[in-house]
């Protein structure tokens, strides 16, 4: 989908991906929550090729104090990648279009589970740094910021979860990695409340069918409610193996 | 906040005056350092580098540039900070603040001055060089980014690899061996309190301290300083200090893998 120039490989032989998955096939998810010091909650997750870190600062005092609501916290977002997380040529630092379009998106999916109305004239704020990319970025984005806001003891309706699906040589498949993200003919990125099933996140760019657009969102479904088991895996390991340091370590 | 800075440094200096540190540590002593090189796929080289609670990523990356008009023929280098907001309550969102930009300098000019790194080799054809960029994201504070940064700096250029280049094109994901890297920068830095000095101030003790002092050496000689905040140090403390440096540097070297 990124209007790559180069030649679409095949990307799905004999009902196999480029990496050799299935198409109801997620790639590995890592997540490890508490891993800064001075952030109140942090996660760290490794999606793939994709390291992300998310950090949480709030309830705090909001500023500047035009954006204070009397009625519940303000949520922000700011989601970043670092000018070297490509596997092409040097980024530039500072937010672009892509990244403050996700950054709202992102905090909106937030603002619907965050119970907000108990921090009035407070900001909550969910950073994520994208420290290596290979698409998919956003999804896992959401899935580290839930599990952050969590550590931080910020009061959720839900820990919610994302992922996308894309179509493949005319299939609809799971989690898309780069080369899908690429060449493939459809990418459409979800976040949902698991507990009630609704949408709180939606994007999609492509040409999907009304059939694939309802496989899409049964196979997201399926998906997420993996990925939620790692995520509250990885709250759980923070009390039941508390760590003196902390420390973010890779791999 | 001032005034708590005011009894910040009332405490650490009355615990100075008895030779002792708010964590209790050593004059010259540093935080427990702790190094991981090569931890990304996607940069040509990438390091972690903590100092206590400091955490520090480096990434290096290289691309295909037009070389500056009074060098046409070395390569280029660029070195750049951020303080992620996530790392500290007292980092905001925005450009890039007075205390980055010192900080990617520092830590530049050490790697520069002591020419560790061959730009000349880099030299491709006429108006193409290769750059080397190195991003260092602050990832946690409690003091002395500094000397933070520049381990990570120095862990991920020891971990690079140089892109293949063909027809005036870096090749992606394919290397032709590493980043050759003559010697290791250290950097040491210092915090002063009237008329103490101590190694590796932590986040409490840059809160109280005057000024700070960075030293940034190979095994033989000093290669670039910095004096920040606006206390001052005398010729003597320079004297002792640079020993200090020299001597603790091998240090730190000792902790980088070739």
């Amino acid at each position: 989908m990124g209007g790559n120039s180069a030649e679409k490989p095949a990307l799905l032989v004999n009902g196999k991906r480029v990496d050799g998955r299935g198409v109801e096939d997620l790639r590995s998810v890592k997540i490890v929550a508490r891993v800064l010091n001075d952030a109140e909650g942090s996660a760290y997750i490794e999606w793939g090729k994709n390291k992300i870190l998310a950090g949480i600062y709030g309830p705090r005092e909001c500023i500047p104090r035009h954006d204070q609501s009397l009625y519940r916290a303000v949520v922000k977002c700011r989601y970043n990648m670092a000018p070297f997380s490509g596997a092409e040529e040097h980024g530039r630092s500072g937010p672009n279009r892509r990244s403050k379009e996700l950054s709202k998106v992102i905090k909106e999916a937030f603002e619907n589970v965050i119970i907000s109305e108990n921090f009035p004239k407070t900001e909550i704020s969910i950073f994520v740094e994208v420290l290596q990319s290979d698409g998919g970025t956003r999804c896992a984005a959401v899935t580290a910021a839930a599990v952050a806001l969590a550590d931080a003891g910020i009061p959720m309706k839900d820990l919610i979860s994302a992922v996308a699906v894309c179509k493949i040589d005319g299939q609809i498949a799971v989690d898309p990695g780069k080369e899908e993200d690429n060449f493939g003919e459809s990418d459409m990125p979800i976040a949902f409340s698991p507990r009630t099933g609704e949408i709180l996140l939606f994007q999609m760019d492509g040409n999907l069918t009304r059939s694939e657009v309802a496989r899409g969102l049964e196979l997201a479904k399926n998906a997420v409610s993996k990925i939620r088991a790692v995520q509250v895996e990885a709250i759980k390991k923070v009390y039941d193996e508390p760590k003196e340091d902390r420390f973010l370590l890779i791999g | 906040m001032e005034s708590l800075n005011e009894i910040k440094r009332d405490t650490l200096g009355a615990l100075l005056e008895q030779g002792k540190r708010p964590d209790g540590r050593g004059m010259h002593d540093y935080r427990k350092i702790n190094l991981q090189p090569g931890i990304l796929q996607n940069p040509e080289g990438s390091a972690i580098a903590s100092i206590g609670k400091s955490q520090v990523m480096a990434g290096i990356k290289f691309d295909v540039a037009k070389p500056f008009p009074d060098r046409p023929t070395e390569g280029v280098l660029s070195t750049s900070a951020d303080l992620l907001p996530l790392a500290s309550h007292l980092f905001e969102t925005g450009p890039p603040s007075d205390e980055s930009i010192e900080l990617a300098r520092v830590v530049d000019r050490g790697i520069r001055s002591a020419n560790i790194i061959d730009l000349n080799s880099f030299y491709i054809e006429e108006e193409k060089v290769l750059a080397l960029y190195i991003d260092l994201f602050i990832l946690d504070h409690d003091g002395n980014l500094i000397d933070t940064a520049a381990l990570a700096a120095m862990s991920a250029l020891l971990s690079a690899r140089m892109p293949k280049v063909e027809n005036g094109k870096i090749i992606r994901g394919e290397f032709t061996g590493k980043l050759p890297v003559k010697e290791k920068v250290v950097t040491c830095t210092f915090g002063k309190l009237g008329s103490k000095s101590f190694l590796d101030p932590s986040l409490d003790e840059e809160k109280g301290m005057d000024c700070r002092l960075t030293l940034a050496t190979t095994p033989k000689h000093l290669c670039a300083a910095q004096k920040g905040g606006w206390g001052t140090v005398t010729e003597k403390d320079l004297m002792e200090l640079l020993d200090i440096s020299l001597d603790k540097g091998n240090e730190l070297r000792s902790l980088l893998r070739d």
